[in-house]
């Protein structure tokens, strides 16, 4: 089992959970993140008093999967979440070690 | 009750009319006209408007979030503290004649005291007496209500209530009698021109607000820590309101439902107009990026320009008055502030004082020759602008002054009544709505 975090840009969220729901892959959890990386950040103005925004918004998945999943799924990321720009994010992949589902007591793969 | 000789010109223009018209009509101007009195109460109600929606939006809008709930109640509790006192003594002061003539130069008696002697049937030219006390009261209000820009996100909220109470009875009432305040009167005596309060309101608001700035001193962490508004919409908001009321501001100094409000409706669309452009123009030169902050700031520093000129100037005044407040007020917000290093936090004096400053003299340039307009003064006598200008400084030094000095006793006194006028550090980094009144602007 692996986990996949995505953090991609806000915007193309919609892309990639339409992309995945179309592949089988169901369930997903979602959270707005701020960072940075190469993207440089924005400025603000207010009555010409400048702030720089060093951190963007962006929006972070993660999805855990059995492994035979991992690399279509990480393909279509990849796929729906790229614009070509600075900015578009990573995807992180990590081995699980357990996965357990609340209400039926199920453990491991069935569980995912 | 001495009657302002602006009313006194009306009543003599109106008579004359009346006169030529029908010999019935003779005493036309002594009776209670009601076109005028709808007019004069509508004003009044719109420029209630201003303070504690408008000016208290605009204010609140560029204010942090943890301190947004401070800065609007600043605004209110300015309006209802200084209202009070208007009618306790402010009025009497101000528009109160002093039978000793040398005090009657700088302020008014104490005959009208909670407004002793005046009766509901008093007329104040062609309208009730009453009403002309409320109009005048909410221009007491928002005065001071200005001066809370400069000063947000640091000062004691009852060290802020005391100040307003003896502000507007020691500095705000004495200043309206020697702008205002009938024959005898220091500046109106003088012939300085100020239609609607550039002196009187902008100025004194403004410089109140450099005043305290400087005494109570800067926010903790300014230029260190971001201080970003909450909400330029509420901003926005406030200033659509600003100019909503500002008709009756501007048009209701004509005191009247007359042609003279209809000269000053058309410079208070106008002139803000212009100057929104401009500092949408100058911005765009300077970081070519055009605000909506920086448009309504435009829209603001027009209307006051052309406060103290609304019934004296025509389209071309109203254009150059406008596009040069704007400027002015652009440079006060963008470069002074920054040189001299003051925490004028919202610009009270950037914008205020200084198109108001602005606005105050250049009406001696811009004011037609036209002597149903004008109400006084070496231009009306005989055409003199240079004249009228130099009655002009004086009335800007004379209001400086005493705002200056006035402003410095009324805060120290105050913060003596209060045990000091600054929030502690604690309170003042974990944010004044919920250190002092207990909210919060927002429970998401």
């Amino acid at each position: 089992m692996k986990k996949i975090e995505a953090i991609i840009k806000p915007f193309k969220l919609e892309d990639v959970k339409d992309a995945l729901a179309e592949a089988g892959i169901t369930g997903m959890t979602v959270t707005d993140v701020k960072g940075y990386g190469r993207q440089q950040g924005h400025s603000e103005l207010y009555r010409g008093a400048e702030y720089i925004v060093d951190f963007l918004a962006k929006t972070k998945i993660e999805l855990v999967l059995n492994d035979d999943e991992v690399e279509n799924c990480v393909k279509l990321i990849v796929e729906s979440a790229k614009t070509g720009k600075i900015g578009d994010g990573k995807i992180f992949v990590t081995p699980i070690e357990e996965v357990i589902r609340i209400r039926t007591g199920e453990t491991g793969s069935e569980a995912v | 009750m001495t009657l302002l000789k602006k009313l006194v010109y009306k009543i003599k223009f109106l008579s004359l009319l009346a006169l030529l018209l029908s010999p019935a009509m003779l005493f036309a101007a002594d009776t209670l006209d009601t076109g005028d009195t709808a007019w004069m109460m509508v004003s009044t109600a719109v420029v209630l408007l201003m303070t504690p929606a408008g000016l208290a939006l605009f204010y609140a809008g560029m204010t942090r979030s943890k301190n947004v709930l401070n800065t609007y109640a600043m605004v209110v509790g300015a309006f209802v503290v200084a209202f009070v006192a208007w009618i306790i003594a402010g009025y009497s002061i101000a528009f109160g004649a002093n039978d000793n003539a040398t005090l009657q130069m700088f302020t008014g008696g104490f005959n009208h005291i909670l407004l002793n002697g005046i009766n509901w049937t008093d007329l104040s030219g062609t309208y009730p007496t009453y009403v002309f006390i409320v109009f005048q009261g909410t221009f007491a209000a928002i005065t001071i209500a200005i001066a809370s820009g400069s000063i947000i996100e640091r000062m004691k909220f009852s060290t802020w209530l005391v100040f307003v109470f003896i502000w507007t009875i020691a500095v705000y009432a004495p200043i309206t009698h020697m702008v205002w305040g009938g024959d005898g009167a220091l500046l109106f005596d003088a012939g300085a021109l100020d239609f609607a309060g550039g002196t009187v309101v902008h100025m004194n608001g403004g410089l109140a607000g450099l005043v305290l700035a400087i005494l109570i001193g800067k926010r903790t962490g300014l230029n260190k820590t971001a201080m970003k508004p909450m909400s330029i919409m509420l901003t926005a908001l406030g200033a659509a309101l600003l100019w909503f009321g500002w008709f009756g501001f501007n048009g209701g100094s004509a005191f009247g439902a007359n042609a003279i409000a209809g000269l000053a409706f058309l410079t208070t669309a106008f002139a803000p107009a212009v100057a929104a452009i401009v500092w949408m123009l100058l911005e765009y030169m300077t970081y070519k990026k055009i605000t909506l902050l920086g448009a309504v700031s435009g829209i603001v520093a027009g209307l006051v320009a052309i406060t103290p000129a609304a019934g004296f100037v025509d389209v071309t005044g109203a254009f150059i008055m406008g596009a040069v407040g704007s400027i002015v007020a652009f440079y006060g917000v963008i470069g002074l502030k920054k040189k001299l290093g003051y925490d004028d936090s919202l610009d009270a004096f950037g914008i205020h004082f200084l198109a108001g400053l602005w606005g105050a003299l250049a009406v001696a340039f811009f004011a037609l020759k036209d002597n149903d307009l004008l109400w006084d003064g070496p231009l009306k006598e005989s055409g003199d602008r240079m004249g009228q200008f130099w009655v002009q400084v004086e009335s800007v030094v004379v209001v400086g002054l005493f705002t200056l000095v006035g402003t410095v006793v009324v805060y120290y006194i105050a913060s003596l009544l209060t045990g000091g006028a600054r929030v502690d550090e604690e309170e003042e980094s974990k944010g004044l709505d919920e250190a002092l009144h207990g909210e919060k602007a927002l429970n998401l």
